[in-house]
């Protein structure tokens, strides 16, 4: 049974349809891409299953279970992780400070224990492993004056303090040099390794492609193709939505 | 003045340095004597005024505690995310709470405070609960609007006294046991908020104001924690009513009113929002300030508005900001070599 099944999932903002009918189902332990031109509504997709937004119709499964109806952070703790496209770190907290917060949801509480104690040290562990060197002073740094490059990492270290089993990805390397990007992708496919499902939102194809299983085209809402990487870099309808994209 | 030619300016963080080496910290007067000084000053400067001050000025520093409590818990409630223009709605509940339990049912003075204080705040929880999800001004707008509602509500029905309110509550015993009381309160408050805000727990409340859809996105449920800090912000208050009501010894339509809600939010403004010591500041440069230009009369207002407008021009980051800064960044001249 596939670990999230996505029904019918349409959502309407004024005339604009948003997502239409979009049917989905993510295998577990597998790398899910979904790509598709601006404003086609892969972000409004995320925010239907982490429940940010209601659809107006459809329904969206996650281990058999309905989660259409449920706030985001009860899905949160049910282990389904989103990172935000426009980075949402806490501005006046410093970077481990800022991963005190899911480390302090029901989730992690249940299942490491303990109470509101001192986390610092999980913190600080987890954002070594996202690339936040120990040793320097970055890790103490507040998060207003953090470069975008460790803002993007710190989205990672959330979901990974959250221990998600679902990882959605809201376009990860926007904005990141050739060198971030190939810095991030081991930790992604340590992730993978570990068991978790991963849904990525990318326009980098050439990245996307490589750790994919399975990718999925979206165009003005629909799904307009779905298959293995290799089938899509072939097909003629999606070079035509995706104009001009060297792949 | 030195010949300033072979001397180079150096600016060192004395806050880092103090902190970070906490050892030498502990083992050097002069590194304790910096970090105990900002706060022993202010206590003791207080307590030391409120004793040789004149019977007139001493009701003044009670005044001033009062609006600095709900300066103090306006700051707390909009570092949490909530922006309330109702700090008046806290305190008249507090109010009625205190003078019905004393008026109706004869209970002492020990025991209406602190039963106004956890009711005060309860009341204020379940009357603001069904709007707990609105965020930012519209938030603010109910807050603004319900201690109109109930002001005029208790006018019409004429319960609790109606237009008249209440009178004849029991007075404090005399003008020390006040002075104590409220000072004592204030700076409880002032330092359980602060130590409360900067733990792990209070880090979430500042998260969501910081953003309230990663905060949801990290699993927390941010309207049970909006609900505490409600309850924690309007408890404040809640005291800071039922002390007012002894004081008077009485309560009435009067602690509805909007100086309560306004006076708080400028006193954060010109004080440092967002540190909590900052609005307490205010308040302390604010409530005496009006009491000066009480002999101007109705020039009063414009001198008032003076003073406010020149402080948030010339210091928009607020006076506490500033001063931390100054005090923590301490620029020397060292000799060069
Ligand atoms: N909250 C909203 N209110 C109104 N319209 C919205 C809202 N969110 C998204 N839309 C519209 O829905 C459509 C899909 O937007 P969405 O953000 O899902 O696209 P996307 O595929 O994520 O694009 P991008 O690649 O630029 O991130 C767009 O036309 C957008 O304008
Ligand atoms: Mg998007």
């Amino acid at each position: 049974m596939a670990i999230l099944e996505i029904k019918g999932v349409t959502k309407s903002f004024g005339g604009v349809k948003a997502v239409e009918d979009v049917s989905v189902n993510v295998e577990e332990n597998t790398l899910l891409g979904i790509i598709g031109p601006n404003g086609s509504g892969k972000t409004t997709l995320v925010n239907i299953i982490t429940g940010f937004i209601k659809p107006d119709k459809g329904s969206v499964f996650f281990k058999g279970k309905e989660l259409i109806g449920l706030p985001p952070y009860t899905i949160t703790n049910l282990g389904i992780g989103r990172a935000f496209q426009m980075v949402k770190p806490f501005f006046h907290l410093p970077a481990f400070k800022n991963l005190i917060v899911p480390l302090s949801s029901k989730r992690v509480r249940s299942t490491s224990g303990g109470g509101y104690g001192d986390k610092d040290a999980i913190a600080l562990d987890i954002l070594e492993e996202v690339g936040f060197e120990r040793d320097s002073s970055v890790p103490y740094k507040t998060a207003s004056v953090l470069p975008h490059g460790y803002l993007k990492r710190l989205e990672l270290a959330r979901l990974i303090s959250l221990k998600s089993e679902i990882f959605i990805l809201d376009e990860l390397f926007s904005g990141l040099s050739i060198a971030e990007v190939t810095s991030i992708l081991p930790i992604i496919e340590k992730i993978l390794f570990e068991g978790n499902t991963v849904i990525m939102i990318e326009h980098r194809l050439k990245e996307l492609f490589r750790i994919a299983n399975k990718v999925i085209v979206f165009n003005f809402g629909r799904i307009i193709k779905e298959g293995a990487p290799k089938e899509i870099l072939e097909d003629e309808e999606v070079k035509k939505a995706y104009l001009g994209v060297e792949v | 003045m030195k010949n300033r030619e072979n001397y180079r300016k150096e600016r060192i963080d004395r806050c880092i340095k103090a902190r970070s080496d906490d050892i030498y910290a502990l083992s050097s007067y002069k590194e304790m004597w910096y970090l105990i000084f900002p706060r022993v000053v202010p206590i003791i400067g207080i307590a030391i005024l409120a004793y040789f001050l004149p019977l007139y000025w001493k009701k003044v520093v009670i005044t001033t505690c009062i609006f600095a409590m709900l300066a103090v818990s306006w700051d707390f409630l909009s570092s949490c995310g909530l922006l309330s223009l109702g700090q008046a709605l806290f305190f008249g509940i507090g109010s009625y709470t205190a003078g019905c339990l004393n008026h109706y049912f004869h209970f002492p003075i020990y025991l209406t405070i602190p039963i106004a204080t956890i009711c005060g705040g309860f009341i204020s929880t379940i009357l603001l609960l069904p709007v707990i999800r609105l965020r930012g001004i519209y938030f603010a707008m109910v807050t603004l609007i319900l201690p109109l509602m109930l002001a005029r509500g208790i006018e019409a029905t004429h319960v609790f006294g109606g237009n008249e309110g209440i009178t004849g509550l029991s007075p404090f015993p005399n003008v020390w046991v006040e002075l104590t009381f409220i000072i004592a309160g204030m700076w409880a408050a002032l330092f359980a908020l602060r130590r409360f805000i900067s733990s792990d727990y209070g880090l979430i409340f500042v998260s969501i104001r910081d953003n309230d859809r990663a905060t949801m996105a990290s699993g927390i449920n941010i309207y049970a924690f909006k609900a505490q800090a409600l309850f924690i912000g309007s408890s404040i208050c809640a005291f800071c009513g039922a002390f007012m009501t002894h004081l008077y010894m009485f309560t009435g339509i009067p602690v509805f009113t909007m100086e309560f809600s306004i006076l708080p939010i400028a006193a954060s403004a010109i004080g440092g929002i967002g540190t909590l010591a900052g609005p307490l500041l205010g308040a302390f440069i604010l409530v005496p300030l009006s009491e000066i230009l009480r002999e101007f009369g109705s020039l009063r207002v414009v001198f008032y508005g003076l003073v406010l407008v020149v402080c948030v021009v010339a210091l928009p980051e607020g006076i506490f900001h500033y001063l931390s800064r100054k005090y923590n960044e301490m620029e020397r001249w060292v000799r060069l070599e």
